[in-house]
Order: C-alpha cells, then sequence, then structure tokens
C-alpha cells in the first residue's frame, strides 16, 4: 500500500498548533473533516476512539513518530493524514522521546488487512533516517505531499 | 531457513563460545494479525533477552527487537512466520516469544481496538 492510498493530502498539515495528545489528535481528525474524509457528526467519536485505544498503549513508536488510529463504522476504507509538530509533543512514546511526526489513520472495522498495509508502509519508510528528517523539516503542506510521493514512487533520496 | 521442522538447531563455535540459533515456526492468531500493539509486545519481550532474535516470512527477515521492523512484516492472521533466535538465552527467548503468539498477543477475536 502506498501513502497515496491513504493519505488525504489536502488534511496535511505541516505546522499542527497542539501542544497535547488530545490537541494533536483532534486537530488531525479536524482537518480530515475539513477535508470532507469524514463526516463533521463523526469527529468527536473519532477522537474519544482514537484517545481509548492510546490507553491501551501508545502508539508513539519511536523515531519522533506516532500512529495514532481507530476503527470507526463511518468510514467505508481507510483514510489517514499526516501532521508534523515543530516543537515536539509529549506522547507517551514507547522511547519517551517527544513526537514530531504524525500519521493518523481511520480505518473501516472490517478491513484489518488494510490498516496492517497502511501500518508496514509507514514503518518501512521510517527506517529511512532521512525521509523521517525531511518530513521532520517541512516547511509547507506540499513539501510532505512531495515526500510522500517520492517515498511511494522510488524512495527518498536525501 | 528452509529447515521447516518445529525447532531446529545448528551449534556454531564463534570465538571458542557456543553460539546456538534455534527457530520455531509461529503462526498469527489473533484477527488483527501483528499490528501497533502486537508488534510493541512482541518487540518489548524480544528486548528482554541477550540473544538476536529475528522474524522471517517469505520476503524478508527482520529484527524482532524493533518495532519498525515488526511492523513491516504487515503479518495478518494466519501468517506464517519463522523464529529464530542466537545467543546464550536463545531457547528461552523462543520459548516466551512463542508463547505470545499462542497467547494471542492477549487479543480477543470481538475486540474493537486495534
Amino acid at each position: 500500500m502506498k501513502f497515496s492510498d491513504f493519505v488525504a493530502s489536502e488534511a496535511i498539515r505541516s505546522h499542527v498548533h497542539a501542544g497535547s495528545k488530545e490537541g494533536v489528535v483532534r486537530e488531525m481528525a479536524q482537518s480530515l473533516v475539513d477535508a470532507g474524509k469524514i463526516a463533521a457528526a463523526d469527529l468527536e467519536g473519532i477522537v474519544k476512539a482514537i484517545l481509548k485505544r492510546e490507553e491501551l498503549g501508545s502508539t508513539g513508536i519511536g523515531r519522533g513518530v506516532a500512529v495514532p488510529h481507530t476503527k470507526h463504522p463511518s468510514v467505508s476504507k481507510l483514510v489517514g493524514t499526516v501532521a508534523v509538530s515543530q516543537e515536539g509533543i509529549d506522547f507517551q512514546s514507547l522511547d519517551g522521546e517527544p513526537v514530531q511526526l504524525f500519521f493518523l489513520l481511520v480505518s473501516p472495522p472490517d478491513r484489518p488487512g488494510d490498516h496492517l498495509r497502511a501500518l508496514e508502509n509507514i514503518s518501512r519508510q521510517l527506517r529511512d533516517e532521512s525521509f523521517c528528517r525531511l518530513l521532520k523539516a517541512a516547511k509547507e503542506p506540499v513539501d510532505i505531499q512531495h515526500l510522500l510521493a517520492e517515498a511511494d514512487g522510488h524512495g527518498v533520496v536525501s | 531457513m528452509n529447515a521447516e521442522s518445529p525447532e531446529s538447531v545448528r551449534d556454531a563455535a564463534a570465538g571458542g563460545f557456543q553460539v546456538e540459533t534455534v527457530s520455531r515456526e509461529v503462526v498469527v492468531i489473533n484477527a488483527a494479525g501483528l499490528h501497533a500493539r502486537p508488534a510493541d509486545l512482541l518487540a518489548r519481550e524480544a528486548r528482554k533477552w541477550q540473544s538476536r532474535i529475528e522474524l522471517v516470512n517469505d520476503a524478508q527477515r527482520v529484527d524482532g527487537k524493533s518495532i519498525l521492523d515488526v511492523l513491516t512484516l504487515a503479518a495478518e492472521a494466519g501468517t506464517r512466520l519463522l523464529v529464530e533466535a542466537t545467543g546464550p538465552d536463545a531457547r528461552e527467548a523462543l520459548d516466551a516469544i512463542g508463547s505470545l503468539f499462542e497467547r494471542r498477543f492477549n487479543e480477543h477475536e470481538n475486540d474493537q481496538e486495534s
């Protein structure tokens, strides 16, 4: 699975305002509402479900990256977005480091395979340190878009 | 890796030490597959042991101590993987890892969380 298969480019944010876990989850979910990917009426339910999932164990998987996610019956296909926090946010990460790079995923309850393939793509790309570094250094959403497209095509050449 | 016996052992003398590699096949039986939470549990367990722990599927071999590596397997329910442990505590490590798979990473089939 490629980034372009699930990342809503209009929902990408290079400068999140939020400074907390709940704040960034809410801001990213709102960006999916603004992009028309999830219904405004579902916003609250999705935010709550993502935060509930976080209580089971942080999705801050290390290297300054978190993958907050949930299943939700309101989506018929996997939708997601990417956001960067310039300052970094305390996300109770597995390695204790603040998180700068967020991939938020909302998947249909009956498609665990798609969720796995999105995680596979994200984690495979993130093993490339230059990809991580360049994403965190993005100035505009379009920079992130280009990096994702490049990763989809042939990996990032730094 | 082609020896698919439940537990294959090969010993290699390395600098006077006996370095043992043990392996066993495991099956992902929890319905949601090896998603973020099981991958975290697996990497945490693997890091408790001195031995090198690798997971092998048809396409790749990854470090069992790295959650990012484990996630790149995208192992769905039903996937068979080979777990290889090499080091002084390889057998114990392999048992512990195998048990995580057997216990479905403590997930219930009707679990709505991922």
